[in-house]
């Protein structure tokens, strides 16, 4: 494969600093996808006043700091776009060729924290922490590593031109290289990380153009896994009351039920243009639990209202509108593939996320891309856009 | 990549990317009309259970009116109680939910740990008591009876009791003053219930769930202005319930006091003289029934004459309204309301009735003048009237030739009534009167003179007595012919016969109806405070009064203060000059009529006293005694049913109470100094703008201060009898009489009444 050489597609001579070529006229930031990253980045900026919102009076988890969320969150966010800088710079043909080296550390972490290691927090044990308040959730990173591993697996011999479409036996490969961190995860249990690494698998096949089989047989699968589990009681009983209260929360009135409950209120209060920021009372009163992570989008809903939680809707709707478009405009196989996983994965984690608030998702353990606190998932959709933004700048020219 | 098309993929990669896109795509338009829906669509909803949600209240009870006596004297107040409370949004916070600290304070009130946290757990289905219902953001009271030492401890060591508090509060006293009861004209007052909170929610005094409210009496007449205002602070509070900024406080406005025209003093007077007089009543024997009389409950009503205030008014059996203090208990309930009970919360002055008897005659006799008879004509009052082959006889078979009705009513000389009653119904046709109108003089009297409707005395629950008249035996057969007409026998037993003769002719007035009627037996009923109304009446000039109790609503500070004006209620059908011939001739029954026996000695030059006795008949039961009196300026009622005679049973009694009222001893005299109340109370008492009240000292027991310097009164004044005197009445006479006389009325009487 050609690798990084073809960073020199636009004329710059190859004596250039990175930097400069980034922003040179006529080259690379012509290139970049603007929606995509202004959108992100807006997303990012709400987050942080609906994270500030929901933290600035918790003062059990705040250190009696107002802003130590809001400044972390932005600390995050800068992280991430820093990442996504160093993934574009990269590109992500070299990442095709690491893809051995950063899987074994995926698989390494997400061991560690099987290992004392890791933390637990509601209920799935899917952290390390890092000392200093920090801590990681390696699940994040594994969703791009799988999304990488089986571009790279199925896109090997289309792009090669050796075939048309990826033959059963890659195809089984790719299944087998994304089930061992998928075992994993679920052993932690983070059942809402698998459920995305799940979709993510089905986006990856659908765009690779393996066989129908394939599509329907994994489908059928994860039905039947689905039965399979609540049949034989694999699943703790909080659990299956989490899938059961978000349609009728008379179910676990004290537990799912009052989230789901006290997360459509606050929603639903908040009318056509919100109570304003800060002002919510079921935010400042904190009757929603996990406000600043899995529930920030309650916030938006009470204090921004349908205006500025359609906003966010309508941003992430941009993000996954334009991934659409690289996904189908760039030339080779592997770009397309890696785009749609990412489509896949952004896709379902917000629908999940947003659809559990408003009562039409059973809830799970999942943050909104670029809005929810936390610095693991906000590195990896970073990451991510600048996978895309690298797919968008390095396909051929089509002149 | 050279061997890959210029479009890059085949189409069947295209056309799953394109289905992907779509999927995406429908995936946010599901979010976002859901989002539409739960904020456009069903926002308000939603925005309501969000402001229920983090707003709490929480409640300041307001301090309830005192009611006063006319001088001032506080008959119900409050008292404060040192209550210790328990908030439980604060015993929730600590780590073992306050168990601790519940444990400490049981030892503190020297209660078991286990009760303290048994009060202040709330109540659901699985609960049972004890356990609070109110709401779990007011503070729970553990005890209202901690003492200084213990409320100084909580207080003093407030750390060592986080969420502890140990108010003074006030709770409702019925003080009693002067051995004073007052029991059912006071009332009482119970929690308020579910249904009067809903009810009252939208009006201008809505309850809020602490509130006690008046079930009787005066409580309940006056309870909004009694009331006051509960303070209510609104406090917005997170999901763990602690508080998160203060939305709305309105101050507790506490309530009105009510003056009333009730002097504490005349009205311990007025219960001890009707206890008293039940007392002896009762070791009196009664020929008719062969047995002691029972004398099993009373009334006496102490009204000013002109102006309709009652001084004073006692009903027996009573109780002692402090039971209903902090919640009553399930056994002083039964005792009170119980079968078995003899229904001491009924206030007899205006819910006891009875047949009149001669207390009437002032009704039949003002239905004769105007009906036309000439005051001073020439009725005879012979031993007895035949009517149809039935003999009525007269009072022990005495006569008294011709007299006028002046003379008739001194003397309560029936065959003069029954000679008039039975005119009158001869002259409206009989037993089936003509088309015309009947003219009906002796009812349409009973109605102008108040009778048969309530007189709307400031109490609530007030009964309206009855006049039987035309329309009532209509309606009254109406009801019950179907019963009188299945059972009813030509020849059958007694009871049958009677069952008989009202399916035949129950609804139409009779010659012995109406002849009954006019002497005040039969169906008649009234109240006591229907006599007070009349008689006052008769005593001002011809002026009813509604009967008033409250006089003022003072506001807590003294400074508003809305009278309330005696009202007029209406005239008596009668003209001065016969006004001035009744009273002529209610004097001379106590110079020398039916009560004179019992008013010997009495000062009549310096305060004349006016009287009518009564003697009822009920059937079953022993005769219903009553004495109807008045002065330049009261108007004393009294009765007391199955005691016999009206002077017998009560001469002493209301004797008694004048006696009180103007300061007379039992030998005559009279000592302005002793007197209680010579002249009507005028002015109202001064409440002060820190809300005292300048109220004369009472005696521990007026009674007893009455009697220090006479020993073994009763006695005495019965012995100090003026030879000469109408001789007493046995009590027994005017039963003996009828039961021989008028067998065959006598017995359809027994049925209705």
């Amino acid at each position: 494969m050609t690798g990084a050489n073809n960073f020199s597609v636009s004329g710059y001579g190859p004596e250039r600093a990175g930097w400069t070529r980034l922003f040179a006229r006529d080259s690379l930031a012509r290139r970049l996808d603007w929606p995509i990253l202004l959108s992100a980045i807006a997303l990012s900026m709400i987050g942080s006043a609906l994270v500030y919102s929901a933290t600035r009076n918790r003062t059990e988890i705040n250190q009696g700091d107002p802003y130590y969320f809001l400044i972390r969150h932005l600390m995050n966010t800068g992280i991430g776009f820093a990442l996504m800088i160093g993934t574009i710079w990269l590109g992500h043909r070299t990442l095709r060729t690491a893809v051995p080296i950063l899987y074994g550390i995926s698989v390494f972490l997400i061991l560690l924290v099987l290992t004392p290691l890791g933390a637990t927090v509601n209920g799935a044990h899917a952290w390390i922490v890092l000392g200093g308040g920090f801590s990681l959730q390696p699940s994040e990173f594994v969703k791009i590593t799988i999304i990488l591993g089986m571009a790279m697996m199925l896109a090997a011999r289309v792009d090669a031109g050796d075939k048309q479409y990826p033959d059963h036996r890659t195809v089984l490969q790719s299944l087998g290289l994304a089930a061992v961190p998928i075992m994993i995860v679920l052993l932690m249990p983070d059942l809402g990380s698998v459920m995305v690494m799940v979709i993510i698998i089905l986006g990856v096949l659908l765009a690779s153009g393996a066989s129908n089989r394939w599509v329907f047989g994994l489908l059928g699968t994860g039905a039947l896994g689905a039965i399979a589990v609540w049949q034989l009681h694999i699943l703790d009983e909080y659990q299956i009351n989490r899938f059961a209260a978000f349609a009728n929360p008379d179910l676990d009135p004290a537990g799912v039920g009052y989230n789901t409950n006290q997360a459509r209120i606050a929603i639903g209060s908040g009318g056509l243009f919100g109570t304003g920021l800060g002002h919510g009372s079921q935010t400042t009163g904190q009757f929603v639990p996990e406000q600043q992570t899995d529930f920030v989008f309650t916030v938006a809903g009470e204090e921004l209202g349908f205006v500025g939680a359609g906003l966010i809707l309508l941003l992430l709707g941009v993000v996954l509108w334009r991934a659409c478009r690289i996904a189908r405009e760039t030339t080779e196989l592997y770009g397309t593939i890696v785009a749609a996983g990412i489509i896949a994965w952004f896709a379902f984690q917000s629908f999940e996320n947003i659809g559990m608030t408003l009562g039409i998702m059973p809830v799970a353990g999942l943050p909104l891309p670029f809005v929810s606190y936390g610095g693991s998932s906000m590195f990896a959709v970073w990451v991510a856009v600048g996978l895309l933004q690298s797919i968008r700048v390095q396909r051929p020219m089509s002149a | 990549m050279t061997n890959i098309p210029e479009t890059g993929r085949t189409p069947r990669v295209q056309i799953r990317l394109v289905v992907i896109q779509i999927l995406v795509l429908s995936l946010l338009g599901t979010l976002g009309g859901r989002l539409w829906y739960l904020q456009i669509r069903n926002g308000d909803e939603y925005a309501k259970e969000a402001s229920g949600n983090h707003v709490q209240q929480v409640v300041q009870p307001a301090v309830r009116g005192s009611i006063l006596d006319a001088r001032g004297v506080p008959i119900a107040d409050n008292e404060t109680r040192l209550v210790v409370s328990a908030s439980r949004t604060d015993l929730l916070k600590m780590k073992d939910d306050g168990k601790a600290v519940l444990t400490k304070l049981a030892g503190v009130l020297g209660m078991k740990p286990q009760d303290v946290m048994e009060k202040v757990r709330l109540c659901d289905a699985k609960t049972p008591q004890p356990c609070w219902n109110g709401s779990p953001y007011q503070p729970i009271p553990i005890t209202d009876e901690a003492t200084t030492q213990q409320a100084l401890q909580i207080r003093e060591r407030s750390e060592d009791f986080p969420g502890i508090t140990a108010e003074p509060e006030a709770v409702r006293r019925y003080a009693g003053p002067g051995k004073s009861n007052t029991a059912q004209v006071l009332g009482y007052l119970s929690p308020v219930t579910d249904d009067e909170i809903t009810k009252a929610k939208d009006s201008e005094s809505p309850y809020l769930r602490s509130d006690q409210v008046g079930r009787n009496g005066l409580e309940r007449e006056y309870d909004k202005e009694l009331r006051g205002k509960a303070g209510v602070t609104r406090y917005e509070v997170d999901n763990l319930g602690r508080v998160i900024g203060k939305a709305k406080a309105d101050a507790a406005e506490p309530g009105s006091n009510l003056v009333t025209s009730l002097d504490s003093r005349v009205q311990r007077v007025a219960e001890y003289e009707l206890n008293e007089a039940m007392k002896k009543a009762r070791q009196q024997y009664d020929k008719i029934t062969s047995e002691y009389y029972k004398a099993d409950s009373g009334a006496v009503v102490v009204m000013e004459a002109k102006t309709g205030r009652i001084v004073a008014m006692a009903s027996a059996p009573t109780y002692d309204p402090n039971v209903w203090v902090g919640g009553i208990s399930a056994k002083d309930y039964k005792a009170l309301t119980g079968k078995n009970s003899d229904y001491p919360l009924l206030n007899r002055a205006i819910q006891g009735q009875a047949a009149p008897g001669s207390t009437f005659k002032v009704v039949s006799t003002a239905a004769a003048v105007e009906a036309g008879y000439e005051w001073d004509g020439g009725y005879p009052c012979t031993s007895s009237y035949s009517v149809g082959g039935q003999v009525f006889k007269n009072f022990e078979g005495e006569s008294f030739g011709p007299i006028s009705l002046g003379r008739a009513l001194e003397v309560s000389c029936d065959t003069v009534f029954y000679g008039l009653a039975d005119r009158e119904w001869k002259k409206d046709g009989g037993i089936n009167p003509k088309k015309g109108e009947p003219k009906d003089y002796f009812f349409k009297a009973a109605h102008q003179f108040g009778l048969g409707k309530e007189t709307g005395v400031d109490l609530p629950n007030e009964v309206t007595g009855r006049v039987p008249d035309r329309q009532w035996k209509e309606n009254y057969w109406k009801a019950n012919k179907d019963a009188w007409c299945k059972t009813g026998k030509k020849n059958g037993s007694y009871v049958e016969k009677i069952a008989y003769e009202n399916c035949l002719e129950g609804n139409k007035m009779r010659e012995g109806d109406e002849i009954n009627y006019s002497i005040g037996q039969g169906d008649t009923l009234v109240t006591p405070i229907q006599e007070a109304v009349i008689y006052g009446a008769v005593a001002n000039g011809g002026t009813m009064y509604t009967p008033t109790i409250g006089k003022a609503v003072v506001s807590p500070d003294g400074k508003s203060v809305k009278e309330i004006k005696p009202k007029v209620k209406g005239k008596l059908p009668v003209s001065k000059s016969t006004i001035k011939g009744m009273d002529e001739a209610f004097a001379g029954v106590v110079t020398r009529g039916t009560a004179a026996w019992k008013f010997g000695g009495w000062p009549q030059n310096e305060i004349p006293l006016h009287a009518k006795t009564g003697t009822a008949e009920v059937y079953g039961k022993q005769t219903t005694s009553w004495l109807a009196t008045y002065s330049k300026d009261y108007t004393v009622i009294m009765t007391i049913a199955q005691a016999g005679t009206g002077s017998g049973a009560s001469g002493e009694a209301v004797r008694n109470i004048y006696s009180a009222l103007y300061g007379v001893a039992a030998d005559g005299s009279i000592d302005k100094s002793k007197a209680l109340l010579p002249t009507p109370q005028k002015g109202l008492p001064k409440i002060q703008k820190d809300g005292s009240i300048d109220a004369p000292a009472i005696s521990k027991d007026p009674v007893k201060d009455l009697r220090a310097g006479e020993t073994d009164d009763s006695g005495k004044t019965d012995q100090q009898l003026p030879a000469g005197t109408t001789p007493s009445p046995s009590g027994t006479n005017r039963d003996t009489r009828r039961r021989t006389a008028r067998p065959k009325k006598r017995r359809r009487m027994r049925i209705l009444t």
